[in-house]
């Protein structure tokens, strides 16, 4: 906890939440969006809100993999494990997401379906071995950070002659969605993009590194600065990000040198990409069909991959209408300008992707911030 | 007069229960006098009737019951059985009771061993004679593998509650105290330690107690200045207040510093993605109390061993959407809400 402390202090916090108030011109709004879950818990669960000064505001990104996990691939993953020979192993977090029909893992489970919630890749491994008659599918999901935990079970699955473990493969890119957010439709029609600039992926960076967000950086001249998920962190960042603006820089900056590097990992970035390749386009919630933001498993990893293994058709499911999701992703709507927030949408039963996980946009206002709505309007 | 059969004694060491321990016949009296008299042994169950027949003191009698399915049956700090008894004598003891009586039933499983049930029985037995409570009634019955994971007990308990006290939440009023009886989220992250999958190393000992003792002094301290106990259970503190403001139709706003969590717990959750106050305790209460009298109450808690890290933690507040509210020891706030969902771990 010690380490951790370091990084939660209260004082730094204030001297940081002075500076930035300095630094920021008070007749501008900085709009800011931090990119990751983690980065919204921390801004949530430590009420950064409060400390930074008004006219710097925070929005919400993709969240987390389980919120921009579209219900097309809830139906097909729930279809997948109704079939009777088949083992589904899943990490908790997906289980209560809803499917299209209202359906999830959890009731799917509850129907009779095989489906055990595990903690990690090699639970899964182990399920396999223990049940040779079985077809073990993982369940994967998730950025960058854990596309190689994915790579290494296929791996040890190819080593152990293991003939019953696939994977549904649903890992995604970072880069690729902050492209499609910056890029938005609405910019097209003269729409606007709210954003100023982002706090960049902490943990994904560190496989990824910063490299990947310079083109982004240039070509819509926002300013990233990549993020740790601790409080003082992100005030750090932020001020890295207030100081770009007022000197007109879009540049990559690194606030979390102390794991991330330019370069990232290379050695998970060649087990990566030895086993995956990109997929034409993938569907995000709240974004829609993404191009090139999704991996798949290459050809020569076939009888791995569960989507050709069991011939699994691609479905497609409309987002609700009514969800807000995609013009809050691109900083245009605030989660209480729609009509559905807090009155059908709520976390026990989410309608859109920013309700599904605390570290959606939605969902993190509801849990945490939704008293300082109440203020506001007492104000 | 025909001679008894001959039975085999009952082989604790290797034995295991079997469909015929839970059929009522002769097997099964074997087990419940073997086993479970000699653990929880007293007059009542002595004399093996199917129902026990008791005395109550003065005052309006309290009951309770609960069922316990807890995974793993053991972990640090103490086994289903203790849990069973401390539970139930603790929801007796929220009402401001003195908890006297438990029933205990069991549903187990084929193939269970002996040696654990033993150990089981054992610290259910000392846990009531501990607590000064008697188990004076049960049941028994097994089920095929595979059905009870393990096992599954159920208590419940009886007291009394003396005249003149009625603890209930919409006795809160803008401006009481909450008082908590030691560190949060001990119990939760024992389990979650333990859990298969998800076995780390770690310090972290249940807190499973029973707490009518402290109830008792904090009582005989504050009266009906306490207007509301609470045990927080599955859910955590959150859970509790919340249920508290809904029912007192107040907030609460609570100072995120004063609220004790030990550094081995706060790890563990921060490395689960788990937030303290929504993790389960099993032998800590939260109190809302009178604020001319906290004082006197937090003092009484603190003269109790279980109560030596009791601390006050914040106020209730006028507040329509009855937020319970906290300021994080960042400077910030934010809402501390129910839990929604199974609480599992972030993935990323
Ligand atoms: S409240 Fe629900 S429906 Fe509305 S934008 Fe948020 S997630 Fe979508």
């Amino acid at each position: 906890m010690k380490y951790a402390d370091e990084f939660r202090d209260k004082t730094i916090a204030q001297g940081l939440a002075r500076a930035i108030g300095a630094e920021a011109e008070s007749q501008r709004e900085y709009r800011f969006m931090e990119f990751c879950g983690g980065h919204t818990h921390a801004i949530s669960r430590y009420g950064l809100e409060d400390i930074l000064p008004a006219n710097v505001c925070m929005i919400h990104g993709p969240g987390c993999p389980v919120c921009v996990l579209p219900a097309s691939r809830i139906d097909m993953a729930i279809r997948l494990a109704e079939r009777p020979e088949v083992t589904l192993c899943v990490y908790g977090d997906l289980m209560r997401v809803p499917g299209s029909q209202g359906k999830s893992l959890l009731s799917a489970k509850a129907y009779g379906a095989d489906i055990r919630m595990v903690y990690s890749t090699l639970d899964a491994i182990r399920i396999a071995e223990q049940a040779p008659n079985r077809e073990v599918v993982f369940f994967a999901i998730g950025f960058e950070t854990t596309t190689p935990p994915t790579a290494v079970m296929i791996r040890l699955a190819e080593k152990k002659w293991l003939k019953n473990v696939s994977v549904f493969c649903n890992h995604v890119l970072t880069p690729a969605a902050m492209h499609n957010i910056l890029e938005g439709p609405d910019i097209h029609n003269g729409g606007r993009i709210e954003i100023d600039g982002f706090v960049g992926p902490a943990h994904v960076s560190t496989i990824i590194g910063t490299k990947p967000y310079e083109v982004l950086a240039e070509q819509f001249d926002k300013p990233i600065v990549i993020g740790g998920f601790e409080p003082l962190d992100m005030m750090q960042a932020i001020l890295m990000l207030v100081r770009q603006v007022n000197e007109g820089r879009y540049e990559v900056e690194n606030q979390y040198s102390r794991a991330v590097t330019r370069k990232g990992n290379r050695r998970a970035q060649e087990e990566v990409s030895d086993i995956f390749e990109l997929r034409d386009h993938f569907e995000w919630r709240g974004l829609g069909l993404v191009p090139h933001s999704g991996l798949k498993l290459k050809q020569a990893y076939a009888q791995f991959d569960a989507e050709m293994r069991f011939a699994m058709h691609e479905v497609r499911v409309a987002d609700n209408p009514a969800c807000e999701c995609g013009a809050i992703l691109r900083g245009l709507k605030r989660p209480v300008d729609c009509k559905l927030f807090g009155t059908i949408c709520t976390p026990e039963i989410p309608i859109g992707s920013c309700m599904v996980s605390s570290e959606g946009a939605c969902a993190a206002h509801w849990t945490y911030g939704r008293f300082r709505d109440h203020q506001l309007r007492r104000a | 007069m025909r001679a008894m059969a001959y039975q085999r004694k009952l082989d604790i060491k290797n034995g295991r229960v079997d469909l015929s321990h839970g059929a009522g016949g002769r097997a099964m009296a074997q087990l419940i006098s073997g086993l479970f008299h000699e653990a929880f042994g007293n007059e009542w169950l002595a004399r093996g009737n199917d129902q026990a027949a008791f005395d109550v003191g003065a005052g309006r009698m309290v009951m309770t019951t609960d069922g316990y399915v807890v995974s793993p049956l053991f972990f640090p700090g103490g086994n289903i059985g203790s849990l069973a008894v401390h539970g139930t004598i603790n929801d007796v003891a929220m009402g401001g009771a003195r908890p006297l009586y438990l029933s205990a039933s069991f549903i187990i499983e084929e193939g269970f061993r002996f040696s654990d049930l033993k150990t089981i029985a054992d610290s259910m037995g000392e846990a009531a004679r501990a607590a000064g409570v008697y188990i004076i009634t049960g049941d028994t019955k097994v089920v095929e593998r595979g059905k009870a994971d393990g096992m599954f007990i159920s208590t419940t308990g009886v007291g009394v509650l003396a005249d003149g006290l009625d603890l209930s939440a919409e006795k809160a009023r803008v401006g009481d105290r909450v008082l908590v009886s030691g560190s949060l989220g001990d119990h939760g992250a024992a389990i979650m330690s333990r859990r298969q999958n998800l076995a780390f190393e770690t310090e972290i000992v249940s807190d499973s107690a029973a707490l009518h003792h402290l109830v008792a002094l904090m009582v005989a301290a504050g009266g009906s200045s306490i207007r509301v106990m609470r045990d927080p259970t599955r859910g955590g503190l959150a859970a509790t207040l919340n249920e508290i403001a809904h029912q007192s139709g107040l907030g609460f706003r609570l100072q995120e510093k004063a609220i004790p969590v030990k550094p081995a717990v706060a790890a563990a959750c921060e490395l689960l993605g788990l937030d303290p106050l929504h993790v389960a305790n099993e032998g800590k209460l939260v109190a809302i109390v009178a604020p001319d009298m906290a004082d006197a109450v937090l003092a009484a808690m603190r003269a109790h061993p279980l109560g030596c890290d009791a601390a006050d933690i914040g106020e209730a507040v006028a507040d329509n959407h009855r937020f319970v509210q906290i300021s994080t020891s960042f400077g910030g706030g934010r809402i501390v809400d129910w839990l929604w969902g199974e609480q599992l771990p972030r993935i990323c």
